[in-house]
């Protein structure tokens, strides 16, 4: 039925990786088309303009907003330095004096004869884009950034928190009965992207901020964990700015859910390499999801890995991942594509296929929207 | 069909698409032999204006492409829709409404919060845009608050007012000063200034200018509220709209090449899906209450003696937002409906899930039962805030008696529940509950309905598809909605208040064909009766001494209730808001008699 289908994560160990460095506002970029860059590279930095603060001057003198000129000491556009005198006003023959002071150092930008409101700036911030992964300029957005151009593997999670870290990998070691604890963070693992096969308790994910890890990729998270460990619940999936000093990278979901067999096999292969990975998610509008790259030198060869013959799209033979209830996290192959619509459980009728898991190898039936294409 | 003329008479087929922010839904509405207009089918499929897609017409094509193979007619030459129809092949007319990539995200401002804020809140809204966030002069922020959060939000565009015509200048000059310190950037693309559009006192205008034009794409309208006493929303609406297309639209991937597809402008979801209701309260001449939940927004409709307003929660919807329902609502709020035991850790869990993956659908009864109690919460919480929104004109001076001199009441909401005569839901969870009862019951629960209330769902969610039709061909929007689109459940008659003994109401009901039946409603109850779709039934309805109808307390009521596909509802749940046992067993228990009697859910978990 048509090619409709949700597209799912991709966990594949060589592909052409496209990233965009931009900047939130324009300013300058650094590097050019054809330079080859490394992850730790500034490739554009900008200004922010800073802070503003807004103070009335006319109701702090006592006077009308049109008769605040004569009274200023500096003018519009001018610098002024913290406690530097803004305004004056003199009554009664001079005795008596009103004064503004500049709360901040920065520019005075300007002054409403209307309402007597002066703007106030702090001086601008510095940020600045880093390359993120090693690679190759392809593409320069005048003024903006750069698209950088990489052979890499990709491994894409579901959900994750904090932002970019770039870092050697490890294996978290004695979690095979599937639950990640605090118990398992070792103090050597400190500036470590540690991958764990299980999902991650509060405890452990604790216990890595407190080690200073530089990111965890697991499994499986419980979803009221977020709230007890940022604070606030995430209503809409949108992350990637939380300061938790650890990056975290959910492959599967939430709950008490392992990693795919082929995604964790992949990760094994990067033990002792350098990753880049983030946390950023948005499931809408944007769809970022984190994800784990490891980016090939020159001439370096991806690792060989069992990688089954490729089916594009939702076709018979596709690898697929359930993603709802009851079969939530468990991996198949598709069997079947029906056409005709069918009557589940829940007596929603809906367009299904038949997928046959690898681990049991029994066939069900489950709506289409339920799965997703594993992509390689 | 050209763009400039369409004929009305010469339309044989009309495609029309919405695209979603999770779904692209199409319908195709064709003219049969007798000359009604009638659906022929719908086809749907996931929306690609995101990533890695980022094309919305790809979503539009595979959405049409099921419409095809469905009716067995082609559609679709290549990647283009074939207009006009020749033969069997094409269709005369293409539409579209969109709502995807978070649809039209706007920030409007105003001096007072509750007068001009809250006028230009309402001309956006109305335009279908959601309102992020409003900005006046008293709404206890500090200036470089309300400056950060200008920055820091990004909208669409920007609607100002401020001042009626030869009112305040300072305030509104110090609002444009706030914007002009923020210096705000559009939410899409770099290369351009944020649309402002400037809708308070036309004396301000050149004090506006001077200070904005050369930051932001200024444009000037007449005031939204010229004086106190009158608003006038209809020059913003427009401007909003010709922005939507000309910025946002053009920005959104995939739209340039969409808007050269479609015969007339899109339209953004909400205000096509407002038409609609306005049209069905004036054409029935009722108080009306629409509601579309969708996956990231819900949208509230009302239309109480003839003033209309809508309002969108942002954050309410059953996929992207699902777990903001949550953080809003409680964990309690949505278990109190689940119907079976669940431990709270597996109910959080499961409605994240839902969120990361927000274009799965319940296969499992529990995953139903789940998804519907969220539903609840998420339409409870959207009325709430539509009741507080949809107020008489404020600042305008009235003269009071002494009768409201003692009147309890100092709500100022036009929404009056026991006055409401027809409720319709839209969107997924309502329009494709697999039964229809269930959409009643849903309904019922988070609207608390009061009094005698006729419900009705969307067939299959195409009320905004017909209110952009409307525009173009108003005959054939009705015909539809009419024929194809309004389901009638039927009536819920709900008593409110509360008895320590004895019946809340007693029912005398003269059925179709003269049977009469008599019941007495008790405290707590629920009763179903069937009355078909088009049958009516003739009620006299004698509530307890402080038990109220619609006529005051103890009035006796007589009225013809109209059936539809679940009948009538008898709800004895009494007080409103609705009071649920906080005991798990007592909630589970209760929840499981009120399903059997509605049978709500097969037999199963």
């Amino acid at each position: 039925m048509g090619d409709a289908y949700t597209p799912g994560l991709t966990v594949t160990g060589s592909t052409t990786v496209h990233k965009t460095r931009r900047l939130p506002l324009p300013g300058t970029v650094l590097v050019k088309v054809g330079d080859r860059v490394s992850a730790r590279d500034v490739v554009a930095r900008t200004e922010l303009p800073g802070r503003v603060h807004l103070i009335n001057i006319a109701n702090r003198l006592g006077v009308l907003p049109d008769e605040l000129t004569p009274k200023l000491l500096v003018k519009p556009g001018a610098e002024v330095r913290q406690g530097e005198l803004l305004a004056e006003s003199k009554s009664f023959f001079g005795l008596f004096k009103s004064r503004v002071e500049s709360p901040i150092s920065g520019t005075l930008e300007s002054v409403s004869s209307v309402t007597g409101q002066a703007v106030l700036r702090e001086p601008p911030s510095p940020v600045e884009v880093r390359a993120y992964i090693d690679g190759l300029v392809v593409e320069e957005l005048k003024d903006e950034g750069v698209i950088i151009e990489t052979q890499a593997a990709l491994i894409q999670g579901i959900f994750g928190l904090s932002g970019e870290v770039r870092a050697e990998l490890v294996l978290a070691k004695g979690d095979e009965s599937g639950v990640l604890d605090a118990e398992h963070f070792l103090p050597e693992y400190e500036g470590k992207v540690v991958v764990g096969r299980g999902h991650i308790t509060l405890a452990g994910m604790r216990r890595a901020i407190e080690l200073k890890l530089a990111a965890v990729v697991v499994g499986g998270f419980a979803y009221h964990d977020i709230k007890e460990l940022i604070g606030y619940d995430i209503g809409v999936a949108i992350t990637g700015t939380e300061a938790l000093g650890t990056t975290l990278v959910v492959t599967e979901g939430f709950g008490d859910i392992s990693m795919a067999n082929a995604t964790y096999e992949l990760l094994k292969t990067f033990v002792g390499q350098e990753v880049s990975v983030t946390g950023a998610t948005q499931i809408r509008a944007g769809v970022i999801r984190p994800e784990v790259v490891r980016c090939y030198r020159e001439g370096e060869e991806a690792p060989s890995l069992d990688e089954e013959e490729v089916v594009e799209g939702l076709a018979v033979g596709a690898p697929v991942r359930c993603i709802r209830a009851p079969y939530f996290g468990r991996i198949g192959h598709v069997t079947e594509l029906p056409v005709e619509l069918q009557k589940m459980p829940s007596e929603t009728m809906v367009r299904v296929l038949t997928v046959r898991f690898d681990e049991g190898g029994e066939s069900v039936s489950v709506p289409r929207a339920n799965v997703e294409v594993i992509e390689r | 069909m050209s763009k400039d003329v369409i004929d009305p008479s010469k339309i044989r087929s009309v495609l029309a698409t919405d695209c979603g922010s999770t779904t692209t839904k199409g319908i195709l509405i064709e003219r049969n032999a007798a000359g009604e207009y009638r659906l022929a089918t719908r086809g749907e499929a996931p929306t690609t204006v995101e990533a890695p897609v980022e094309d919305v017409t790809r979503g539009v094509l595979n959405a049409v492409r099921e419409i095809q193979e469905l009716r067995g007619r082609k559609l679709l030459d290549g990647e283009a829709i074939m207009s006009p129809q020749a033969g069997d092949e094409g269709v005369d007319l293409y539409i579209s409404t969109s709502s995807a990539g978070g649809g039209l995200q706007m920030m409007v401002g105003g001096v007072v919060k509750s007068m001009t804020a809250d006028s230009a809140a309402r001309a956006a809204l109305g335009a279908g845009a959601i309102v992020m966030d409003t900005i006046a002069t008293n709404d206890k922020r500090l200036p470089h608050e309300k400056i950060e959060r200008i920055r820091h939000l990004r909208p669409d565009m920007l609607l100002l007012a401020g001042g009626t015509d030869g009112g305040t200048r300072k305030h509104v000059v110090a609002l444009a000063e706030l914007i002009q310190a923020a210096q705000p950037r559009p939410r899409l693309g770099s290369g351009y200034n944020l649309p402002v559009i400037y809708a308070g006192n036309v004396e301000v205008r050149d004090d506006v200018s001077e200070r904005l034009a050369d930051k932001v794409a200024l444009q000037f309208v007449d005031n939204v509220r010229p004086v106190l006493e009158r608003e006038n929303l209809g020059p913003a609406r427009d401007a909003i709209h010709e922005v939507f297309m000309e910025h946002v639209m053009a920005q959104a991937p995939g739209y340039a090449k969409l808007m050269e597809w479609t015969d007339v402008p899109i339209m953004p979801t909400p205000g096509a899906m407002g038409l609609m209701i306005q049209t069905l309260a004036d054409q029935e001449g009722v108080n009306v209450v629409g509601v579309d939940i969708g996956g990231a927004t819900t949208d509230v409709f009302s239309v109480f003696d003839n003033a209309f307003n809508r309002t969108v929660s942002a954050n309410l919807g059953m996929s992207y937002s699902v777990s903001n329902v949550l953080a809003e609502a409680g964990i309690d709020m949505i278990q109190r409906w689940v119907p079976f035991d669940l431990h709270e850790a597996e109910l959080r869990d499961r409605i994240g899930n839902k969120m990361i993956r927000p274009t799965t659908i319940p296969q499992s009864l529990e995953e139903l039962k789940i998804e519907q109690a969220i539903a609840r919460e998420a339409l409870r919480l959207a009325f709430v805030q539509h009741k507080e929104f949809a107020v008489n004109l404020q600042g305008v001076q009235k003269e009071r008696s002494i009768a409201d001199a003692f009147s309890q009441s100092d709500s100022n909401s036009l929404v009056n529940m026991m006055k409401l005569d027809l409720l319709v839901g839209s969107g997924g969870v309502l329009s494709h509950a697999p039964r229809r009862t269930q959409s009643m019951m849903m309904m019922i629960d988070a609207f608390e309905v009061e009094g005698i209330t006729e419900l009705a769902v969307d067939s299959i969610f195409m009320m905004p598809h017909l209110g952009v039709l409307s525009t173009v061909h108003p005959e054939a929007a009705t015909e539809v909605f009419l024929k194809d689109c309004l389901v009638r459940l039927g009536t819920c008659i709900a008593p409110v208040g509360k008895v320590k003994s004895g019946a809340l109401c007693q029912i005398s009901l003269e059925m179709p064909g003269g049977k009469t039946l008599s019941k007495s409603l008790e405290m707590g109850a629920l009763h179903h009766v069937e009355l078909g779709d088009g049958e009516l039934a003739k009620a006299i309805l004698t509530p307890a001494r402080s038990v109220d109808l619609g006529a005051g307390p103890g009035e006796r009521v007589e009225r013809t209730l109209r059936g539809g596909s679940c009948g009538l509802v008898f709800d004895g749940r009494g007080r409103r808001p609705l009071r649920i046992s906080e005991d798990a067993k007592e909630r589970v228990r209760a929840a499981s008699l009120l399903g059997d009697v509605m049978q709500l859910y097969p037999a199963g978990p």
